[in-house]
């Protein structure tokens, strides 16, 4: 899978492609695990932009639970954003929608967390950056 | 093979409509009623047969007790919860008095999983031959137990039908009653045991009180082995994901959704959801397969994985 993530602010923003099942769960484990931490650039939360996951298994919702619990424990939010239908209908069935907040889009996401994040989101990444 | 027929499928404990829950149904059924003409008995149960079945119908309340019809003469079963009680019933109002032979696979111990014995006719009846096969080694240390005072007024020795007690270990092919017996040790407080059954090209997979550690790829491939191109999986799917690894994280259970993975991972044709919440209501059970079809739908990569809930008195022709 690929998987990539920018601060903004206090939050982190990660953009994951592809389907996260039990094949690369473990990666995206390792991927997250880092930005968990207030140090990792996370202090008012974590955002993850599941544009395009296509398919998420119940082994990546326990990814998202343990990044839940890592976040809330130290009171700082976790959403995800802009998931695609089927993933919305993992998430409920699942009812992981009482887990972790779902938002329409990355903008609406960061706006309900950090208006800091929210404002460096519109402003773009830096010159020079892709 | 030629069916499975299900006498208990609730987890846990026994549980029962109570009388508001009824009244509720009633008033439901009735307003629905209102639009209908209803002059013949005929036009009463094609309206009553219109009805969603957590209205018209309950997934029922006895705890864990499963029949596989083998097409032999001698009976099979998965666990002694509180639906063995009317299966009892059911099997001396056949067979009488005859002498008979009933096999009984353990997943495992815990209560609701033994509480009908005590409550089995046939076990009362001289002539009859009672086969317990499982995984732990105490299991008639077990069934004694609960009928020694003060837990119940007649003691196991008052039985006059022959008990046997066979030890399965786990990853051997057994050949038991004419089947081919393999089983599989589970995640679950003190163990549990799943049970394949195979026999004239049908498999039957029963798996309840198993608890899935999703991150370990072993257990996962382990599993899906266990359940390869099987015809039924009966599935613990007590709890939802979420539930089941958050708060309910080492109870011992699973949840529909692993239930559809492990099935599609391993070709399987159909998904049997079993091992209810107690406290879930009718509606709630029907939302759980409605969801959990909707989930297969969704997700499918290969072969349609039929889906059902195990409700007291289904039967599954194979």
């Amino acid at each position: 899978m690929e998987i990539t993530h920018r601060a903004l602010g206090d939050v982190v923003l990660v953009n994951p492609v592809g389907r996260i099942d039990y094949l690369v769960a473990a990666e995206f484990e390792r991927n997250l695990m880092p930005l968990l931490g207030a140090d990792g650039g996370s202090s008012r939360g974590l955002v993850i932009d599941l544009q395009r996951v296509d398919y998420l298994s119940s082994v990546g919702l326990r990814v998202l639970m343990l990044a839940t619990r890592a976040l809330k424990g130290r009171g700082a939010r976790i959403a995800v954003a802009a998931l695609q239908p089927v993933v919305g209908e993992i998430f409920a069935v699942s009812r992981f929608d009482r887990v972790v907040e779902i938002f329409p889009s990355v903008r609406a996401a960061l706006a309900a967390i950090s208006p800091t994040a929210a404002e460096a989101f519109e402003r773009g990444p830096p010159a020079g950056v892709a | 093979m030629k069916s499975v027929h299900f006498w208990g499928t609730r987890g846990s404990l026994p549980v029962a409509l109570d009388a508001a829950q009824i009244r509720e149904r009633l008033v439901t059924v009735v307003r629905a009623s209102r639009e209908r003409a209803l002059a013949s008995d005929a036009d009463v149960d094609a309206f009553v047969d219109s009805l969603a079945f957590d209205l018209a119908g309950t997934f029922g309340g006895h705890t864990s007790c499963v029949q596989i019809d083998t097409g032999e003469a001698d009976h099979v079963l998965c666990d002694l919860g509180s639906g063995l009680r009317p299966f009892g019933n059911a099997a001396m109002a056949k067979h009488g008095v005859s002498e008979q032979t009933y096999h009984v696979f353990m997943s495992h111990l815990h209560w609701d999983h033994i509480m009908g014995l005590p409550f089995f006719t046939p076990a009362y009846v001289r002539g009859n031959r009672i086969v317990v096969y499982g995984g732990h080694p105490d299991i008639e240390r077990a069934l004694r137990r609960q009928m020694d005072p003060p837990s119940f007024p007649v003691p196991f020795d008052t039985f006059n039908a022959a008990f046997e007690f066979v030890h399965l270990p786990p990853g051997i092919r057994h050949e038991v009653a004419g089947m081919f017996v393999t089983s599989l040790k589970q995640r679950h407080t003190g163990d549990s045991y799943g049970y394949r059954f195979e026999k004239d090209g049908r498999t039957v997979v029963y798996t309840t009180d198993s608890e899935h550690m999703l991150d370990d790829a072993d257990e996962v491939r382990t599993f899906a082995a266990f359940f390869a191109d099987a015809d039924l999986v009966i599935f613990d799917a007590m709890y939802s994901l979420a539930d089941a690894i958050s708060v309910k994280a080492d109870w011992g259970h699973s949840s529909n959704i692993v239930g559809v993975e492990l099935c599609q991972l391993a070709n399987a044709a159909h998904l049997c959801l079993f091992h209810h919440e107690p406290a879930s209501s009718d509606a709630v059970i029907a939302k759980v397969l409605d969801d959990t079809r909707r989930l297969e739908q969704i997700t499918r990569t290969g072969r349609p994985l039929k889906v059902s809930a195990a409700y007291d008195g289904l039967e599954i022709v194979l």
